[in-house]
């Protein structure tokens, strides 16, 4: 039988991407307009790393997983509604900013003294998962900071794939340059993997699997410290809108044989 | 401007990729002191090859256990090469290699690290670095005033250096390979014939859910799409970028479009490739997916809808047609 894991992701909330999105400037830096009231979901690709979580975990009896969660203790909670049915987790909240404007380092240090704090931990078994970046920074930076802080230097990026192996150790199939993967074997925990898609398709909502995460949930956001990002020493000298609007010529009643001409003609153009 | 270090990892055979000719160019733009600092198994020849980019000098941490791209050994080496330049800028091309390991250096070095700079400028003798946020959203531009900063520069943002190759002195830094618990067994490639992804394609061919939808004679056709995408792609060596609608149906196993997968998928929660033209079909062109084609420079797009979003100024050029019979014609011309 497997040893199990002490699985710990980490992710937070980002504005659903079919809001519209623009930047406002306040006294603490650059935010979103209306960011308080856009709706939420949890970041994809740390979504995704939950998924991948709870999926080992059921494979590994006795392993335990745990979301460590950084953002305003109210949007937390809206987003745990729904996530709690996805799939089983305890709920470590801090309560500060989930802005894009926030500082990866600073992130990184918040994260890392919840997880060093967590009661019990098995550091020698310890998986340390979340998104490869973020659907707001997109830095791909905090979770190897997290790893340097925890003392971890077995680190992956752009994971899809994780087979624990006969013996213990573990197959990662890591994202590489030309739609490749470059395949490690990591013999043992502790590890960081930033996921990028994984394999599995998002979970069906679980209300009975809901309601047995909330009970440990709505405590967990009472509980939430605050975990202020002071964004020391990083200055933003401009955030603005891309501005560029085409004047798109709308081709009707065109012929698909002339169009086709059309297309390779373009595509031949230097 | 303050001295400036470029990291840069060598391919196998010595040599550096483009990517790191790019970010060459780039700094050339800052004006700042140059130097060089190399990793790999071999690190001459990549030394030759930039010889003539005035740098004051060029450091290498060489080695086979540095050869292998890997967290445990990547960091050391480019802490060591850090340690040993002492420069307050890193800039270093943005591979999935230095993705990996550079920010963790920047944290042992009491740095900060900005990732996916698409633009670099000085402002008051320190650079500034343009990046974007939200997915391709919103576009900043920031300075830092810790040290060292570390900036990851993305491939296709500046046109590769094409340096004056010579015999250049390089010094060694001496380091010990860390103990790590992870070995690299290898490297999973599609074949040649079955490859979808080309990021140095001149076109980029995206192909959304409208494909594998019922068709005018109200049936799915799935087969014959999947035999008119890859007949273009083989005709035109392009690359092949998917719609999430699209990627999730083949990852739900359904018999959809089968070499289609996540690592395809283009958009908010796919890639953001870099490609002069793009051609879309069978996608409506929604903002969620239109952020991954932030950097496709001319884009078209076949779409049967007249007001789907590529027709709000997101796409130059739209034709209002059925892409099974324009992509049918468009691969009797290309000669498959």
């Amino acid at each position: 039988m497997s040893t199990p894991f002490e699985i710990v992701v980490c992710g937070s909330l980002v504005p659903d991407p079919l809001q519209t999105l623009e930047p406002a400037s306040g006294p603490s830096g650059p935010s979103l307009k209306n960011e308080m009231m856009l709706p939420a979901v949890l970041d994809p690709w740390a979504g995704h790393a939950l998924y991948e979580a709870a999926n080992l975990a059921l494979k590994t009896p006795g392993s335990k997983v745990r979301l460590v969660s950084l953002g305003p203790k109210a949007k937390l909670q809206q987003v745990m509604m729904t996530v709690a049915q996805k799939v089983p987790f305890e709920l470590v909240a801090l309560d500060g900013p989930a802005s894009g404007f926030a500082d990866s380092f600073e992130t990184a240090a918040a994260l890392a003294a919840a997880i060093e704090a967590l009661p019990g931990l098995n550091k020698a078994r310890l998986l340390v998962f979340g998104g490869w970046e973020s659907a707001s920074r997109g830095a791909g930076s905090t979770l190897q900071m997290i790893g340097e802080r925890l003392g971890i230097a077995e680190q992956f990026l752009g994971v899809d794939q994780l087979t624990v192996l006969q013996e213990g150790s573990m197959e990662i199939l890591e994202r590489i340059e030309g739609g490749r993967y470059q395949v490690s074997v990591c013999a043992a925990p502790p590890a960081v993997l930033g996921w990028a898609t994984g394999r599995l398709p998002e979970p069906r909502n679980n209300p009975q699997v809901g309601m047995a995460n909330m009970r440990l949930i709505m405590p967990a956001l009472q509980r939430a410290k605050a975990a202020p990002l002071a964004n020391a020493g990083l200055c933003y000298a401009s955030v603005s809108l891309p501005r560029q609007q085409r004047e798109t010529r709308v081709v009707k009643d065109m012929p698909a044989e002339e169009i086709a001409r059309e297309i390779v003609a373009w595509m031949r153009e230097d | 401007m303050e001295t400036i270090l470029l990291l840069a990892h060598t391919e196998p055979g010595g040599a550096l990729a483009k990517p790191a000719l790019e970010a060459l160019a780039a700094i050339r733009e800052l004006d700042g002191e140059l130097i060089v600092g190399l990793v790999g198994s071999e690190t001459q020849p990549a030394a030759n090859q930039i010889a003539g980019c005035g740098a004051a000098r060029i450091l290498a941490v060489t080695g086979e256990a540095f050869a292998q791209p890997r967290y445990a050994t990547d960091a050391a080496a480019a802490e060591a090469l850090c340690r040993a330049a002492g420069a307050p800028i890193v800039i270093a091309p943005s591979t999935s290699r230095w993705a990996r390991a550079l920010p963790g250096v920047a944290y042992r070095l009491g740095g900060r690290v900005d990732t996916h700079a698409t633009s670099l400028a000085a402002q008051n003798g320190a650079p500034a670095v343009t990046r974007w946020f939200y997915r391709q959203r919103m576009e900043a531009v920031l300075t830092r005033t810790q040290r060292p900063w570390f900036m990851l520069l993305d491939s296709g943002c500046f046109p590769a250096w094409n340096v004056p190759a010579g015999e250049a002195v390089v010094e060694a830094v001496a380091l010990e390979a860390p103990q790590t618990r992870t070995a690299v067994t290898g490297i999973q490639a599609p074949k040649a014939d079955e490859q979808t992804i080309r990021p140095d394609a001149k076109l980029l061919f995206v192909a959304g859910a409208g494909w594998t939808k019922k068709q005018a004679d109200g049936a799915p056709h799935p087969k014959e799409a999947e035999e008119l995408i890859l007949g273009f792609l083989r005709a035109s060596q392009s690359s092949l970028g998917g719609s999430k609608s699209l990627v999730d149906l083949s990852g739900e196993g359904e018999a959809v479009l089968g070499f289609m997968t996540h690592l395809n998928q283009i958009g908010q929660t796919g890639s953001t490739p870099r490609h002069p033209k793009g051609l879309s079909t069978c996608c409506h062109g929604e903002e969620p997916h239109v952020v991954g084609w932030r950097f496709v420079h001319q884009r078209r797009a076949v779409n049967l809808d007249p007001n789907c979003g590529w027709a709000r100024g997101k796409a130059d050029v739209l034709y209002v047609a059925d892409a099974f019979e324009v992509m049918r014609h468009v691969n009797r011309l290309l000669g498959t």
